[in-house]
């Protein structure tokens, strides 16, 4: 099946979250403000717009059970909507609820505990700031990972149990923390990440391979595997119970994104505008191939060259710029009339890639947004073995 | 395109491709501040391995990338004095008009002509690859402009000896 392709901007979408029943989402248009829309049939409107930051909303994250959405910013701020019940009308709008962060630097990354009762939000002030509700005060108060991270946190990921919590940071290293709170949390059953946690336990930590900052970190549903992705084109999986890591490079541009999709499968994305799958086990992992569908995409390029409005006049023919390109910028092959477009869906990089439907434990279909405004949800089953983008690039231009 | 110059090129081409990998990210060191850390260097692991691609002694590209701007700075070719001169005034006729050059800087780099300086706010708003497209086209046309600019010189120069000698000559 093909993948759905929503374009909600010509600006990027920094973040997406989904509402539990998929109705609704919350994206940051590269933005202060939080945008809400609602699906009817194949279009999304937008309903409601939260404002309450005043930098760029770096983060988004809807909790599927309490349906609160938490929002991270650039302006050192985080704010919980919760919708309730306006005095006057009646009407359900979403009211903010403050957090103190105690943070002075930018929150670049948010995500609800599974639980739903706690939220980590990652910062440039390097520290993690794990988040519990005060009922007292009606406000949400903050205790700080910060040893020994030494440079912004880039990416966080709860473990299944609510207790452990995975960042990854631009001090080139992936770290597994104890993120257990007396007053919210039960006292965690032994894991293979250790089995006595207090506050802030380093359970792991882990350098990418050729010291590349580490943009995205991900659990395996179990919470026994720790996979993550660095700068340096590479994607790392950790089983702690046997202490082995596995280093897969890729070819291509470096993946800014990842998620499991099942324990055996991982799906990531980044700068090479396709999301790539990674399959493996204990035992070994590799890469299975692309989402994006390239003999599909060529054929769709192929027809829009035809139909295109292709420039009539003199020393404007296709053969003239097919030639002159040729000479002056080395290209070939393709008609440069359309080397505008990329072969693949998303037309620059994906910056975020969530489960989107799940299937028993499966994970079956996931969401992409991405630099270009797009919004793709993905057959996660429908992968298509490629050579990469980097195989594409070459038959777009040397 | 010569020969000579396609793997100088396709070098700078594919070096560029891969540094351009660029997000949005808030300064660690200024609150509420976000800067191309490049030109800051203030924080140093947001910062990659500056690269030289050198072609001969007289030019070369440098490619500085970082976690959310890079920056490219190119020597170009000049043999002797009219070059040097030429190349000079082309640069500073560019560089005044920077703002219209978009990812242009207004100064070069020590030891360089001339510098570009592209964010990823550029990287967001523009095609990435038509970026990558438009230094390239700039670096080869470069030369040619200068080379042309200085054929032209040596035109009219002849031209100007010849009408002013023919005084003497009568």
């Amino acid at each position: 099946m093909a993948p759905e392709v929503f374009n909600f901007a010509q600006t990027p979408i920094t973040c997406h979250a989904f509402s539990a029943d998929h109705k609704q989402i919350a994206v940051s248009l590269n933005s202060n403000d939080v945008r809400i829309f609602t699906r009817q049939g194949a279009t999304w409107t937008p309903t409601e717009t939260l404002s309450e930051h005043d930098k760029l909303v770096t983060s988004i994250d809807w909790a599927p059970n309490s349906n609160r959405i938490v929002t991270a910013s650039q302006d050192r701020n985080a704010y919980v909507w919760q919708q309730t019940p306006d005095p006057q009308t009646g009407k359900l709008i979403w009211k903010p609820t403050l957090v103190l962060l105690r943070i002075n630097r930018a929150a670049t990354f948010v995500r609800w505990s599974p639980k739903e009762d706690k939220f980590a939000v990652a910062s440039g002030a390097r520290t993690i700031a794990i988040c519990s509700f005060d009922p007292e005060n009606n406000w949400w108060v903050a205790k700080h990972l910060k040893k020994p991270i030494r440079s912004t946190v880039l990416s966080v990921e709860w473990h299944p149990n609510n207790v452990l919590l995975a960042s990854g940071s631009a001090d080139m290293k992936a770290r597994v923390f104890s993120a257990y709170i007396k007053e919210v949390d039960d006292k965690p059953a032994p894991t293979v990440w250790g089995s006595k946690l207090p506050f802030n336990t380093l359970c792991g930590e882990y350098a990418s391979p050729a010291g590349g900052w580490v943009h995205a970190v991900g659990f395996s549903p179990s919470g026994d595997a720790l996979a993550f992705a660095s700068h340096d084109s590479s994607i790392s999986i950790v089983y702690p119970s046997s202490s082995t890591v596995y280093n897969i490079r890729i070819s291509s541009l470096p993946f800014v994104t990842l998620t499991w999709t099942a324990e055996d499968n991982i799906v990531a994305a980044g700068h090479d505008c396709q999301p790539v799958v990674f399959s493996g086990s204990e035992s070994g992992w590799q890469t299975v191939g692309s989402l994006d569908d390239s003999t599909s995409g060529k054929a769709a390029t192929a027809q829009a060259g035809l139909g295109g409005n292709s420039p009539v006049g003199r020393l404007n023919s296709t053969a003239f710029s097919t030639f002159r390109n040729a000479d002056s910028r080395g290209q070939s092959g393709s008609n440069p009339l359309n080397d505008t477009k990329l072969l693949t869906v998303h037309q620059n990089t994906i910056t975020s890639v969530r489960p989107y439907e799940s299937k028993g434990s499966r994970v079956v279909k996931v969401s992409t947004s991405g630099v270009d405004g797009n919004l793709v949800i993905w057959d996660v089953d429908n992968v298509t073995a490629s050579g990469g983008l980097t195989g594409r690039m070459a038959g777009l231009r040397m | 395109m010569s020969n000579v110059l396609r793997p100088y090129l396709a070098a700078v081409r594919s070096t560029l491709t891969a540094a351009l990998t660029l997000e949005n990210f808030s300064s660690q060191v200024v609150e509420r501040h976000n800067k191309p850390e490049v030109e800051v260097g203030k924080s140093k692991e947001v910062l990659l391995n500056p690269l030289t691609i050198s072609r001969n002694e007289n030019e070369r590209v440098l490619i500085e990338p970082s976690v959310n701007s890079i920056r490219l700075s190119i020597k170009i070719k000049q043999a002797d004095e009219i070059e040097r001169i030429l190349c000079h005034k082309f640069t500073r006729f560019m560089m005044q008009r920077a703002e219209s050059f978009i990812v242009l800087r207004r100064k070069p780099v020590q030891g360089y002509d001339i510098s570009f300086l592209i964010t990823n706010t550029h990287s967001e708003t523009m095609l990435k690859h038509k970026i990558v497209d438009f230094i390239i086209q700039f670096m080869e046309e470069v030369d040619r402009e200068i080379s042309e600019m200085k054929l032209s010189l040596n035109a009219r120069a002849r031209i100007v000896a010849e009408s002013y000698l023919t005084a003497f000559n009568s």
